[in-house]
């Protein structure tokens, strides 16, 4: 039953897909020659203008460009043409190192906040106020004191992923079901083993679920942060594209970008899955 | 004046300080041999599970103390393990897991060999072997209470402190557990205190049967001896003598004098809780009158 209903499933998603690269075929493809037209004027507005063609790219454009890209990942030609592996590469570097210093900070502090009702509430007006504010407000105070875009990029990283993860492990941790943690009291477990045999095991569905929001929130700032910072990065990427008016290589950009975070997304499912027990 | 006594509930009070503070319970005093099997009644909100938590050392007494084995009680201790009403099993560990955790905590020193075999033979006593590496979310309700009591046994406590342990079983599920606990309790001659609603669980289990009255302001009324013999048989209670009217004794409690008896006692020593024999006279009276009649108080005293 189940597999007939995922693949009933997966019939209706490639019908959609069809559609969808059926009339976005349609919608750009050439509408002939258009007639009139002086040979200089026409090689001046190239085949827009000849063929009736949209500017838009087609499917098959994008699907042509697309190979050609995962042909040749690596590539090097200098500062402005870079592979899209060597790209996508440059970002989720800075994601991973900005979120795992954020896992370093937020997990210990969400801790102690959880576990302290005092330390809970002289901390709470700093995170009410810090949590909202928009992680690329943080750039310019970055680059002026960290005087390096790409530490820059990585601290704004840190900053947006944080949050969530400090925010779910503290709310994790405070609500431990008291019975289980007097079940290590009359066990005479200590403060020490205690937090690690008792609460972390408790806690951990919702440690990992913060840890998923922010990995979710960490790939969809590199993006915009890149476009500040410049010089690599997937980020950096999809702006220097529309500089070239390449609208091809933004909408590959667009796709790897989901493709990414999409499975960055799933490696954090499939762990929390490994910790999570039913009651 | 207690010092014979294995426990010693010495003068405990609990108090909720607040806008309006509460008194729970004052001036509570109760004694306990060792190897005796003490069930405490009393309607939902009496303090009954605050007691427990203080002798278990999870909560402290606003005053007061309590002297185990000669010692006072300063926070929980191994000696003196708590069955949870619910069940408190950690779920993420399997049964021996469970229980291998208690044990790991009392004998800080042992191999994980010793561990795993001295948790085995806790959960093959409680019935559970086979089931050693299931997880609580595939147990049945009885089967997670047996798990946590072969976590209660494995180390081996001096008390067992148990908080309606059954109360959200199955009747046939009960039965079964409470067979087993008596048996085990016999054998080992555990002191325990245990906590119920349930008069019958109380007169088939307990050697003493406290009475408590109604919160707030709680006091213990009596001490009711059980005068079944050590070794009753489920099926033969009822045909006991003097069954209905311990029966009757302890629900008549329940019924009226537990909203009453500060009220209709002020003379009421709360060091020295009355002890109650239920006499061997007029066995007969409580079986053809309803239990709010005069009658089966009368015949107790």
């Amino acid at each position: 039953m189940t597999t007939s209903l995922r693949l009933r499933a997966a019939v209706v998603s490639i019908v959609l897909l069809a559609v969808f690269l059926g009339a976005w075929h349609i919608a750009t493809r050439s509408t002939g020659a258009a007639a009139n037209m002086s040979p200089e004027y026409a090689k001046l507005m190239g085949m827009t203008a000849t063929q009736g063609k949209s500017a838009m790219p087609g499917p098959l454009d994008v699907g042509a460009k697309l190979w050609e890209h995962l042909k040749r990942p690596f590539y090097d030609n200098g500062p402005n043409d870079k592979g899209l592996g060597i790209q996508l590469a440059y970002s989720i570097g800075r994601v991973m190192l900005g979120y795992l210093i954020a896992v370093a900070i937020a997990i210990p502090l969400g801790f102690l906040i959880g576990m302290s009702p005092l330390i809970s509430k002289a901390l709470d007006p700093f995170i009410q106020i810090l949590k909202p504010i928009s992680p690329l407000a943080w750039m310019p105070l970055a680059l002026y004191t960290i005087k390096d875009s790409s530490l820059s990029a990585i601290f704004v990283i840190f900053i947006c992923s944080v949050w969530p993860m400090l925010i779910n492990t503290a709310f994790g941790v405070a609500s431990v079901r008291k019975e289980w943690i007097n079940v290590a009291r009359t066990l005479e477990v200590g403060n020490f083993r205690r937090a690690f045999t008792v609460i972390l095991p408790a806690a951990a569905p919702t440690i990992l679920t913060g840890m998923r929001i922010s990995i979710g929130i960490a790939w969809l700032v590199i993006v915009a942060a890149e476009m500040l910072v410049g010089g690599t990065g997937i980020g950096y990427f999809v702006w220097n594209e529309w500089n070239n008016l390449s609208i091809t290589n933004v909408i590959i950009a667009i796709l790897l970008i989901g493709v990414v975070g999409m499975v960055l997304d799933q490696l954090l499912a499939r762990v929390s899955r490994l910790v999570t027990f039913p009651e | 004046m207690t010092s014979d006594k294995f426990i010693s509930i010495e003068g405990i009070a609990k108090r909720y300080e607040g806008t309006r503070s509460t008194t729970i319970f004052e001036n509570l005093w109760l004694g306990m041999a060792r190897g005796e099997f003490v069930c405490v009644i009393g309607h939902s909100g009496c303090g009954k599970t605050t007691v427990l938590n203080i002798l278990a050392g999870l909560d402290a007494p606003s005053e007061g103390v309590v002297v185990v084995d000669g010692q006072a009680i300063e926070g929980p201790s191994l000696d003196r393990a708590v069955i949870f009403q619910s069940h408190a099993l950690l779920p993420w560990r399997t049964v021996l897991g469970n229980v291998a955790y208690a044990v790991s905590s009392k004998w800080r020193k042992w191999d994980r060999a010793k561990v795993k075999a001295h948790a085995l033979k806790y959960i093959e006593l409680v019935g559970l072997a086979g089931s050693e590496h299931k997880r609580p979310s595939e147990l049945s309700g009885g089967m997670k209470q047996r798990v946590g009591i072969a976590r209660a046994l494995s180390i081996t406590p001096k008390i067992m402190l148990m908080d309606e342990p059954f109360s959200a079983l199955d009747a046939l599920t009960r039965g079964t557990l409470q067979d087993e606990v008596r048996r085990i309790c016999v054998e080992t001659g555990q002191t325990v205190f245990m906590i119920t609603h349930d008069v019958d669980e109380a007169i088939y289990l307990a050697d003493k049967i406290v009475l408590m009255t109604n919160g707030p302001g709680a006091v213990l009324a009596e001490i009711v001896e059980n005068p079944l013999p050590k070794d009753r048989l489920r099926g033969d209670l009822h045909r006991h003598p003097l069954y209905y009217a311990l029966r009757n004794h302890i629900i008549d409690f329940l019924v009226s004098r537990s909203k009453t008896f500060v009220a209709e006692t002020p003379d009421h020593d709360p060091r020295k809780v009355p002890v109650v024999k239920i006499g061997r006279t007029e066995p007969t009276i409580v079986a053809s009158k309803p239990a709010d009649s005069d009658a089966p108080q009368a015949a107790a005293r």
